[in-house]
């Protein structure tokens, strides 16, 4: 496994964009965007998780081995998430039928 | 010639004296052994409530228990079985003692992780202790919620902080085994000559650590809806109660694959010796294994047919269940195939595995019947499912896990047991697992439902002999105890390789010194080689 040392700055630049998409969080929770709410804060935790993986766990310079680990887990995460919302988006589909007395 | 055999004067039982020689060891047999010890307490904990439900079913009416203890007794066999026993039993105990010396390596890539896997395990069984001796909890070993979440007065959150402490001694023996397999195989041992209980456990080991971390944060999430109010799965906060199952079975339908796959690699280590052949289709029965582990993890919601989950979803999930039955019939046909023309014997431990290969194939039929969306919702909830599940994990599982132990029992202390003990417990396990749990179905079938400490009159037959035939197996459980004991100081010294069989773990002397070789093992061009030259060195002809 190779040691690759990232400079300093870029540390810094990706703790600079982890804070201010902190802040775009906390600003986004002032504004009403009706069913889009969850969907964007989501959206901003996952990239800011994947800033976190891919440069502050070193993910991006590590081997492929270590990149297929990841991403078994998150093709697994997917899995989790798709199946589980196959129940909940099709819930609501089937019209119960009225009893008609 | 056998009787002149001695135990050799160095090995790792004897490299080192003392209970801290045993507490602070590194070596993965010695954590083997103690897993051995503790598991085998818990099963008899966990048998001592099943006694409990089956002493309170032998009459129609509830006069044994009160219902709130018999719910105790039921949830804590669960618990006990589930998370204590099962979970850890076949990689804990043999992948952990057989693993290193099956690759030719000195010990596990990491040791002290290993050890580390242990005492939390001890930590995750304290906790269960302390909630037990404490009133003990009534959820179910399901934990559902909401009753888990705020109805239950009992003490869900020690048990349930107990199995999620515990999970992570699983996840740390999977990840042990992954890296093991991975990086410390002898030189010239590729993938493809590895043992099939080697892939067993490496596709076990890939479910541990990728499944077991949901039910630990679904744990986590019943535990702050419980003590801090939080709206996860209670629909009055905002939260859905059929949530839970989702994550729940996320984990537990693939933990059924867990105890199952372990024992599924024993099977293929015995069927191949006792035939003396190599597996039919080895690549097959090894791919099965990680098929099973990938299909495993998108079936799970046939736990919840009828839970209101969406039409449309049961139909996909009903559909992906089927295709479990692939793989799982792959290793039954091949292991049939392997005993086609095989040279078949006897021995103890081959008993267990054609027990094992009658009942995992009833047990895994019966699933069809449940995973089917029509039966499902007459059979849901009845001891039918009852009795499926009991042959897959005690006839399949228990059935595998016991076999494993009389096959390597002399590579583990270096001595044989009394074989006409093992004869007598392989045929009383058969013949009191069947009488146990074959009426089962029948009362499922009926209508009886599980969970109840009581029930109409006319299901009183069938749960009679369920009942005299617990007694039979718990007997079937007690007499390995006790020959296996006796073994340890009077048994007759087995020898490096009493079965002739093909493994680079037999290649070593029983029990073997600390580091597993006192010469590099010689790899094998292929796995399961059965030669005359073998069988020679063997005594065998
Ligand atoms: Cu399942």
């Amino acid at each position: 496994m190779s040691v690759h040392i990232a400079p300093k700055s870029l540390y810094i630049s990706i703790f600079g964009a982890l804070m201010v998409l902190t802040a775009v969080t906390v600003a986004a929770a002032f504004v009403n965007l009706g069913n889009l709410n969850a969907p964007v804060a989501l959206a901003i935790a996952t990239l800011k998780a994947t800033l976190v993986v891919l440069f502050f766990m070193h993910v991006k310079y590590s081997s492929k081995m270590i990149k297929l680990v990841v991403a078994t887990s998150l093709f697994f995460l997917t899995i989790l998430l798709t199946e589980t919302l196959m129940d909940f988006a099709t819930r609501g589909w089937v019209a119960i039928p009225k009893l008609m007395h | 010639m056998l009787d002149t055999l001695k135990l050799p004067d160095h090995h790792y039982l004897n490299d080192g004296h003392g209970l801290k020689s045993w507490l602070l060891t590194k070596d993965h047999k010695r954590i083997a052994m103690m897993y051995l010890i503790s598991i085998t307490v818990m099963f008899a904990l966990g048998g001592f409530f099943a006694a409990g439900v089956r002493l309170e079913l032998m009459t129609p009416q509830g006069d044994l228990f009160l219902a709130d203890t018999y719910n105790k007794f039921f949830t804590m066999h669960g618990v006990v079985m589930v998370f204590f026993f099962l979970i850890p039993s076949t990689p804990a105990v043999l992948g952990n003692f057989l693993i290193p010396p099956m690759v030719g390596a000195k010990d596990l890539a990491f040791p002290r992780i290993n050890l580390l896997s242990l005492y939390i395990f001890w930590l995750g069984a304290a906790f269960f202790f302390y909630a037990l001796f404490s009133g003990g909890v009534d959820t179910g070993w399901t934990f559902y919620t909401p009753f888990s979440s705020f109805s239950s007065n009992t003490n869900v959150v020690p048990t349930a902080l107990g199995v999620f402490i515990s999970g992570f001694s699983s996840i740390l023996t999977g990840l042990n085994f992954i890296v093991t397999i991975h990086r410390m195989r002898a030189p010239g041992l590729s993938w493809f000559k590895l043992p099939l209980f080697v892939w067993a456990h490496y596709a076990t080991s890939l479910i541990q650590v990728l499944g077991t971390p949901v039910v630990a944060i679904t744990i986590i999430m019943v535990f702050v809806e419980r003590a801090f109010g939080f709206g996860i799965f209670d629909p009055v906060r905002g939260g859905d109660p059929v949530l839970f199952q989702h994550l729940f079975w996320f984990y537990s339908h693939p933990a059924v694959y867990i105890m199952i796959v372990p024992a599924l690699g024993v099977m293929s280590e015995l069927i191949s010796t006792f035939t003396r052949k190599t597996i039919f289709g080895y690549s097959f029965v090894a791919f099965s294994s990680l098929a099973i582990a990938v299909f495993g993890f998108i079936v799970w919601a046939h736990h919840m047919f009828v839970a209101g989950i969406s039409p449309y979803s049961a139909l996909v999930f009903s559909f992906l269940s089927f295709s479990v039955a692939i793989p799982s019939a792959v290793k039954v046909f091949n292991w049939t195939a392997t005993l086609w023309k095989g040279s078949i014997s006897f021995e103890p431990p081959m008993l267990y595995a054609y027990g094992f290969m009658g009942l995992f194939l009833v047990g895994g039929l019966t699933g069809l019947f449940l995973a089917t969306l029509g039966t499902d919702i007459h059979l849901h909830d009845t001891y039918f499912v009852v009795a499926h599940f009991h042959y897959i994990m005690v006839g399949g599982a228990i059935m595998g896990y016991i076999g494993g132990i009389h096959f390597w029992w002399p590579k583990m202390t270096g001595r044989m047991y009394s074989e006409f003990g093992a004869r007598m417990s392989a045929i009383l396990v058969f013949v009191g697992f069947n009488l146990t749990f074959f009426p089962q179905f029948i009362l499922g079938y009926m209508g009886m439902p599980r969970r109840y400490h009581a029930y109409p009159d006319e299901f009183q037959v069938l749960n009679i002999m369920s009942s005299a035939g617990a007694g039979v197996l718990g007997i079937g459980y007690i007499l390995p105890v006790i020959y296996l004991t006796y073994s340890l100081t009077r048994g007759k010294a087995a020898g490096p390789n009493p079965w002739g069989a093909s493994g680079l773990e037999w290649q070593t002397q029983s029990p073997p010194v600390t580091a597993n070789f006192t010469e590099p093992p010689v790899v094998p061009a292929e796995p399961y080689e059965y030669t005359p030259h073998v069988a020679r060195e063997a005594n065998l002809v």
